[in-house]
């Protein structure tokens, strides 16, 4: 694979989204800026894959399971090779097959499609316990929201996958502390988190989600026997002031003045 | 039709390694030798339904076949969500394999009681809907759903199924009823053990001098539309009999084919539990008798029809 300059490909994956959800009127906005580097480190120096045969067996294999932020899956796919970036254009449009939560059918790259919180980790699971019965070596990447976590069904996998001691597997939480109405702990307190994780039997990595070198080491380590979570400190909107920790973004298409405000902070950005 | 839905299952696994029983910790007494032959085939994935559900999805994604097990009401309701967006939406080959359909745990009580399942899960795309009458249908659609692409159900009773004799031959064909008996007066569809109540409704319809044609349509969805089209030009008359709510299930699936096939109907009848939950308990065929399902309700239900026309 090419090298990839991981910045410059969380930059340009901010402006995707950006140019996204404004054509396409679509939401979350700021759940996909929260990622963006996450997902930029991914795919430009974590994961292996093949752009010409993304069925390819030993490829690692990626679920969002925060299937909102969608429109970042289908930027860094078209960014990476998997298909021309114009396809982009028809995010949310009428007849478009690229959904707002993030879909597989016709778009080659995708491996599962999520929109409804709290399944990602168990897909993930079953893909990562495969792995295991057929003695591959790939590696199986969860990126799940904070809030997710609420949903009970994560805690069954979570249980599963310490169980079978998954250590092929990793789950990336996007913990940028806001949910949907107010802060995850003014909603459920989630805290103290890692600490949770660490109960369940996984090992547990605390990094600063927007930090390049950070998140590298962490997703690429393995543990012996243990899966791997990997919190990931991030900012709700980050890259964009105005977005930055704020709930509103979780819903608002960028337009008008923002829109253009929001894009001229993305050329200021190195 | 647990034994025989077994048998077919270890034959299965014999044949196909990647095949894979995944139960939600159910299953005692009953799986001791699939374990012991096929150690790396099974799963006990505990309480945990949405999980099972999910990795069940996973591992179908990486190319198993996969077989859950669980009580109807938790394989399905419980993790509907999982099967309508993980196993359906992906076309996975994922069969999800439910005890206890209809009354079977009648001591048990509503919760145990499987009587809105076939419905809810009929309006699921892409999926495949077998409640078996009898050991050799359970047996039969095991290996057919293992061989079908896509997400199957298989609805399995505990008790109360006698095999139904067959015709010498006979094929078993998912999506294709099987006729029973042969009458030209009325035609009762059914599905489920129950089917047993149904053919003894047509002995005693026969001492009124009514000929009553029986199915088993074990097939809920694809439905044998061909078969409901000719019991409706053929006896102008249809009962459908299931231990299931008359919404949604069987009987709607049936109406909605009359109904679209504008053919003339002297009556139709659905039989089943009406919009009520089950709240009293007692045994399969108690609860049948208590909520008019059964052979005598079936044959008095079929003869106000007959007289009413």
């Amino acid at each position: 694979m090419p090298e990839i300059n991981t910045k410059q490909l969380a930059k340009t994956i901010r402006r995707h989204i950006i140019n996204m959800t404004h054509a396409g009127n679509g939401s979350h906005v700021a759940s996909g800026l929260s990622i963006a580097d996450i997902m930029a480190v991914l795919y430009g120096s974590v994961m292996r894959y093949k752009v010409t045969e993304p069925k390819w067996l030993a490829r690692d294999r990626f679920i969002l399971s925060k299937g909102h932020a969608g429109a970042v899956v289908y930027a860094v796919l078209a960014e990476v090779g998997f298909f021309p970036t114009e396809k982009l254009a028809e995010h949310c449009q009428n007849g478009s097959l690229l959904s707002g939560h993030v879909s597989h059918k016709g778009i080659a790259g995708v491996e599962f499609s999520t929109g409804s919180l709290g399944h990602g980790l168990s897909v993930g699971a079953g893909m990562a316990y495969a792995a295991k019965l057929a003695e591959q070596s790939h590696h199986v990447y969860v990126v799940m929201s904070d809030g997710e976590c609420d949903e009970g069904s994560n805690w069954e996998a979570i249980l599963f996958a310490n169980h079978h001691r998954l250590n092929n597997l990793t789950a990336v939480v996007d913990y940028n502390k806001l949910q949907s109405i107010t802060s995850v702990e003014e909603t459920l307190a989630l805290e103290p988190f890692a600490d949770k994780w660490r109960s369940f039997g996984w090992y547990v990595t605390e990094v600063d989600g927007h930090d390049h070198q950070q998140l590298t080491d962490a997703l690429k380590y393995v543990d012996k026997n243990r899966p791997h979570c990997v919190l990931a400190h991030t900012t709700k909107g980050k890259g964009i002031s105005f977005m930055e920790n704020k709930v509103v973004w979780h819903y608002r298409s960028p337009q008008g003045e923002d829109y253009n405000n929001a894009l001229k902070e993305l050329d200021a950005l190195p | 039709m647990r034994d025989a839905f077994l048998q077919s299952l270890i034959k299965l696994a014999e044949d196909n390694p990647k095949l894979m029983l995944l139960t939600g910790d159910l299953g005692f007494g009953v799986f001791e030798k699939f374990i012991e032959q096929f150690p790396k085939q099974y799963l006990n994935m505990g309480v945990a339904e949405q999980n099972m559900m999910g990795v069940a999805s996973g591992l179908a994604m990486e190319g198993h076949t996969i077989f859950t097990y669980s009580i109807a009401n938790f394989a399905t309701f419980r993790c509907l969500e999982q099967i309508r967006n993980d196993a359906c939406y992906h076309g996975l080959n994922i069969n999800m394999v439910a005890s206890g359909g209809g009354f079977s745990y009648g001591t048990h009580g509503m919760s145990h009681h499987a009587t809105e399942d076939l419905g809810i899960l009929r309006v699921l795309p892409d999926i495949t809907i077998v409640a078996p009458s009898d050991a050799w249908e359970a047996g039969q659609a095991t290996s057919a759903l293992a061989q079908t692409d896509g997400v199957g159900y298989l609805r399995l009773e505990k008790s109360l199924a006698p095999t139904i004799p067959k015709r010498e031959n006979e094929v078993f064909e998912l999506g294709k009823a099987r006729c029973l008996r042969e009458g030209k007066d009325v035609a009762i569809i059914a599905c489920g053990s129950i089917v047993a109540d149904a053919l003894r409704a047509a002995d005693m319809l026969a001492e009124h001098q009514i000929q009553a044609r029986v199915i088993s349509m074990h097939t809920i969805k694809p439905l044998d539309t061909a078969e409901i089209i000719f019991c409706a030009k053929q006896t102008q008359a249809i009962v459908t009999v299931e231990e299931h709510m008359i919404d949604g299930g069987l009987g709607s699936a049936v109406a909605e084919i009359c109904l679209e096939s504008s053919l003339p109907l002297k009556f139709f009848h659905r039989i089943g539990l009406n919009n009520t939950f089950s709240a009293i308990v007692g045994d399969q065929q108690f609860l049948r008798h208590k909520y008019s399902m059964d052979a005598e309700a079936i044959m008095h239900k079929t003869l106000q029809a007959w007289h009413r026309k």
